[in-house]
Parts: C-alpha cells; sequence; structure tokens
C-alpha cells in the first residue's frame, strides 16, 4: 500500500502575528513557520499502518511552502520512505505558495497524485489558516475518490480501510472505505513520534527529496479578502498583578469566596 | 420573494436521528436575520428522518430528503444527497456548523458546487447583496472580513458564535420531499457501527470546578504539577485538544468542540491559548481565571480574571498554599 501524506508548515501561533500594511493578508516576513499540528498526527497515523502492516509511505510538500525541507527531511527522520517536493508552474504565473487558498493548493496536489497514484493520501484535518476551506476533500473531489475527515483511527482491512471518525461529545463512527481514499487526520492513534534533531541532521545530508514539477489550473478561489484584524475585546479579563505567590493568593481568594477551598 | 435574489438562505439541519442540534438552532436563528435583510426564506435541510421537521419551526421551508442511508450521517451518502438539494433549490448562501459535517464536506461541497467558501466563521453581515462573513483564523488571532460575491456561497460557522433564540419561534415550516438521488445504495463506504464514549471515566461535565490544561504544559512529565493541583483542590483534571491528542489525558477529559462542553463554576485554565474550538466548550462556566504566559492569547477575551505569570511558577505556589 502507498500512502502519500500532504504536509506543511503553518505560523506559529505562539508568536505575534503581524498584518500586512493593507490589512488584507499576514506579514509572514518575520514569522516562525512550524508544521501543522494536524499533519504531525496524520504522518504518525501513516506511520503507524507502516509499522502494523508494511504500507510505503511518501511526505509530500509544496516546493515554495516555508520550512518545507525541514518539514519533509523531519518526516524522514520520523521514518517516512521518501519525500517529494513538488514544483508548480501556473497559467497565471507562479507567485509563491505563501498565500495560496485550499482550492489551488488541492489542485497542485491531485497534479502530483494524478501521475503518481496513492492507494491512500492522509492529511491534517485542517490547518491553521484555511480560510477557504480544508484540504482533505478538496483533493477527493479533484482525485474522485471516497474521503472521510475527522478521522482518529485508520486501520487497513483488506483493500479497504477502518476509519474512526470522530463527532462531539466523544462519540465516533466507525466506517469501512474502500481503496483509494482520501482521509483527513485529527489525531493518529498515539502521540507523534519524535524525531532526535541528529536523525533529522542525517536524513538533511543524505539529501534525497525528490522534487516532481506540475501545472496548476487557473487559480479557482473567489474569495475577497476585505480587511483582516485583531479580535476586538468585547470583553478582557482584568488581570492579576504581582508575583507567582501574590497572584495565587488572589486566585485562592477568588476559589474561598466561592467556597472552593476552605480556610 | 424578490426575484433579484437567485435563492434562500439554506441551513443543514444536524441530528442524531432523534433530536436536532443546538448548533443548527444557532444556524437558523441567523439564516432568519440574514433572509430578512435579503428579501428571502429560510430554508433547512433535513436528511434521512422526516420526523424531525416539527422541531424546526424557525424554519419557513423545511427540505426533506428520506433514505436509510440518510438516518445516521456518513460522508459519501451525505455529499451526494446535498448536492442533489443544491441542484435542484439552488441558494443564495448555505450554512452549515464548522464541526465534523462541515469539516467533511464544506471543501468538496464548494467544489462540486462551484460556490466560495468560508471556513471558521464567527459573525455573518448582509450588505446589499453580498454577504460578507468574518473568519477567526490562526487560532482565533486574527478575524477575516470575506466578502461572498456571486449568487451562492457556503459557509461553515463555529458553535457557540451565534445566537440561538430567534430560532425557536414557533411557526408552521413548508415541507417540501425531495427525491434521493440515485446510487445512495452503492457506495464506497459504509457505516459499521455508532461507538458511544467510554463510559469508566469521571464525567468532567458534571464538575463544580475543573483545572484544565493546555499545550503551555509542554510535556507529559509535566502533567504531574497540574495532577497535584486538581488533587489538592479535589477536583477533576481536564485539558484542550492537544494534550488530548498527545496522549497525555484521556479522550473523555476533553474540553471543546470536539469533546465535552462544561459549565463548572470555576474554570481554571493553565497554559490554554483559547482557541475558537475550545472557547466553545468552556465559555459559559461562571468564573473563568486563565493563566498564559502571553498576553495576546485570546483565552483572556473569554475570561473573567487572568495573569501572564508563568504556569509552573504559578501552580507550585497554589499547591503549597492550599497545602498548606
Amino acid at each position: 500500500m502507498r500512502i502519500v501524506v500532504p504536509m506543511r508548515a503553518v505560523p506559529d501561533l505562539v508568536e505575534e502575528i503581524e498584518l500586512t500594511a493593507d490589512e488584507t493578508g499576514i506579514d509572514r516576513e518575520y514569522l516562525t513557520f512550524v508544521l501543522s499540528e494536524w499533519d504531525a498526527q496524520a504522518l504518525e497515523e501513516a506511520l503507524l499502518l507502516k509499522d502494523s502492516s508494511g504500507a510505503e509511505v511518501v511526505a509530500v510538500g509544496l516546493a515554495d511552502d516555508p520550512e518545507i525541507d525541514q518539514v519533509l527531511y523531519t518526516a524522514l527522520a520520523k521514518g517516512a520512505d521518501a519525500a517529494v517536493k513538488i514544483t508548480y508552474s501556473s497559467a497565471a504565473g507562479s507567485s509563491g505558495s505563501a498565500g495560496l487558498r485550499t482550492a489551488d493548493r488541492a489542485a497542485v496536489l491531485a497534479g502530483y497524485l494524478a501521475a503518481q497514484p496513492a492507494d491512500l493520501v492522509m492529511t491534517g484535518v485542517q490547518a491553521a489558516d484555511d480560510l477557504d476551506g480544508q484540504l482533505p476533500s478538496a483533493l477527493a473531489v479533484l482525485l474522485d475518490l471516497p474521503h472521510v475527515s475527522v478521522a482518529v483511527s485508520v486501520e487497513e482491512a483488506a483493500g479497504s480501510v477502518t476509519v474512526r471518525q470522530e463527532f462531539a461529545a466523544g462519540i465516533s463512527h466507525e466506517l469501512q472505505v474502500q481503496l483509494p481514499a482520501v482521509i483527513g487526520v485529527q489525531s493518529a492513534r498515539q502521540a507523534p513520534r519524535y524525531a532526535p534533531i541528529t536523525r533529522i541532521r542525517q536524513a538533511m545530508q543524505a539529501g534525497g527529496l525528490r522534487e516532481v514539477t506540475v501545472t496548476l489550473p487557473p487559480a479557482r478561489s473567489t474569495l475577497i479578502v476585505r480587511r483582516m484584524h485583531r479580535p476586538e475585546e468585547t470583553g478582557h479579563a482584568e488581570m492579576l498583578a504581582g508575583s507567582a505567590g501574590e497572584v495565587a493568593d488572589q486566585i485562592l481568594g477568588l476559589l474561598r469566596a466561592r467556597g472552593l477551598v476552605k480556610g | 420573494m424578490n426575484d433579484e435574489v437567485s435563492g434562500n438562505v439554506m441551513v443543514l439541519a444536524e441530528h442524531t436521528g432523534k433530536q436536532v442540534s443546538e448548533g443548527t438552532f444557532e444556524l437558523i436563528g441567523k439564516a432568519r436575520e440574514l433572509a430578512s435583510a435579503m428579501g428571502c426564506k429560510t430554508e433547512v435541510i433535513l436528511l434521512g428522518s422526516r420526523e424531525l421537521a416539527g422541531q424546526l419551526s424557525g424554519a419557513d421551508i423545511v427540505v426533506c430528503m428520506e433514505h436509510p442511508g440518510l438516518i445516521e450521517y456518513l460522508p459519501e451518502a451525505y455529499e451526494r444527497a446535498l448536492l442533489e438539494v443544491l441542484v435542484q433549490r439552488p441558494p443564495r448562501l448555505l450554512m452549515m456548523s464548522n464541526a465534523t459535517i462541515g469539516l467533511d464536506l464544506g471543501s468538496s461541497l464548494s467544489a462540486r458546487w462551484d460556490a466560495p467558501l468560508v471556513a471558521y466563521v464567527s459573525a455573518l453581515d448582509v450588505d446589499g447583496r453580498a454577504v460578507t462573513a468574518t473568519a477567526k483564523i490562526l487560532g482565533g488571532k486574527v478575524l477575516a472580513e470575506v466578502e461572498l460575491k456571486g449568487e451562492r456561497g457556503i459557509v461553515t460557522v463555529l458553535g457557540g458564535a451565534l445566537s440561538a433564540s430567534a430560532a425557536q419561534l414557533g411557526g408552521t415550516p413548508e415541507v417540501i420531499d425531495l427525491v434521493p438521488p440515485a446510487g445512495l445504495d452503492s457506495l464506497r463506504m459504509s457505516l459499521r457501527q455508532v461507538l458511544e464514549p467510554d463510559p469508566g471515566d469521571i464525567d468532567i461535565s458534571a464538575a463544580d470546578m475543573l483545572v484544565s490544561v493546555g499545550r503551555g504544559i509542554e510535556s507529559q512529565d509535566n502533567m504531574e504539577i497540574v495532577l497535584e493541583l486538581a488533587d489538592a483542590l479535589g477536583v477533576p483534571l481536564s485539558a484542550s485538544r492537544p494534550v488530548v491528542d498527545a496522549g497525555w489525558l484521556p479522550k473523555t477529559r476533553q474540553v471543546g468542540q470536539s469533546g465535552l462542553k462544561v459549565k463548572p463554576r470555576v474554570y481554571l485554565a493553565l497554559g490554554i491559548s483559547g482557541a475558537p474550538e475550545h472557547l466553545e466548550g468552556m465559555r459559559n462556566a461562571e468564573l473563568i481565571i486563565a493563566c498564559n504566559t502571553d498576553a495576546g492569547a485570546p483565552i483572556f477575551g473569554a475570561a473573567h480574571f487572568g495573569t501572564t505569570v508563568d504556569l509552573f511558577d504559578l501552580v507550585p505556589e497554589l499547591v503549597d498554599k492550599i497545602r498548606g
């Protein structure tokens, strides 16, 4: 079984997000990019399938995406069998993939997958900045494959996969899905494995990112972002000042007033 | 209906087969406002189970499609059925929840029905004939105001973002039955079973107070200090999604959209940034106290009291003082 895992990095949300001067996008110049957490989960679930059934796992990313080499070499260090960097040329001219919408991103990946078909495509259920919708089902439509998102477990079962799809309040559905298929992974059956920095460096020194080029059809997305801004605060917490000990006293005061702490 | 408006405002009802979800009523309430501003009607799509139409009194029209394969949600079946509804009765705007079904079908319907989609929507407005959606992206740190031009569009709306009150108005909607599309019996997937949550653990939704921990705890080894605090207070430890996804606490302890909704008297949030999906699960707590070193974290917009003191300094102080 050949599993392809599309991956990318997104802005690190721990940092302050700056907007562009015209306020229609985020200023990427000083941002740190980190692997999208859901893509990390998708890779882990794919590697678990490799562990149990010997599947071949191929991590793929768009060549113009920020930190993509780091993302793909880390995937190799964790156990992916191959990593592919996709370059695209667009009829409308390439402007880099940083501002790509989901629909366009899906078109690039579909171009690659049409030439190099997978039995299973597993990617993150969502990304922090996918304003125009999520990748898994956008990709599935282009490939005309069945798709399931918000998966929390994917296991092989003779020509198909058994997928657990999660809903609110802990309810989930167990589905039988014919292959080939596209799965949007919410979380893997176990926490994503760790790749020591030495092994990532070894992967980098060995090189081994394959490069392919696809032609991107004209952009389809029609969203018009009028403005981006930080949330206006309708309310804000009253901030407790002082040392850790002083703040602890104030919090305990609040709990004592409600009878939740004695004394 | 104004002839210049191409269609109505349509809401996909989510249900368990017996009960329409609370989120659906939030969507219907907002749909009524938008429909009124656009001079069109509010339609609700009800797949699977026609008898639930009686719960949808806030709608002008309920579009039903009955088929045994639609009683429980199945992505491929729902996608085919919804596409059939969209083709037969094209709305101006389709509203879905930004939970599992919206995450599953938003993009595919956008592509198949050729309509723009805005995800993570927290507000909607009508400006002339244009619909403007405000989306909370980047973990709630940025709001994007997006114009949906043209004659059709899809939004997936965050839970808890809109008020459900307007949807409870009593009325008798017109019920329209549509014939299910061919092919619902020959799908590439099937539902094998519905799994209920493990009842073996503590019910965090019944707790008076919760100590809740997020990504800021950094590692499994550090969980010890928050467990100690929960223990000293005699309350359960809950968590936001990243902590549960990492396997540091069981799923039964997860607060938020894909976990449980809680309403304790006190919610102590430690190292939780406050992504919209988390806020949905705890914003109704009576008192929210948040600890996060990032003064710009969205959690402080929902909390009553906050501190930017490091949780690794604060928690041991709390434990020492409680234990005396």
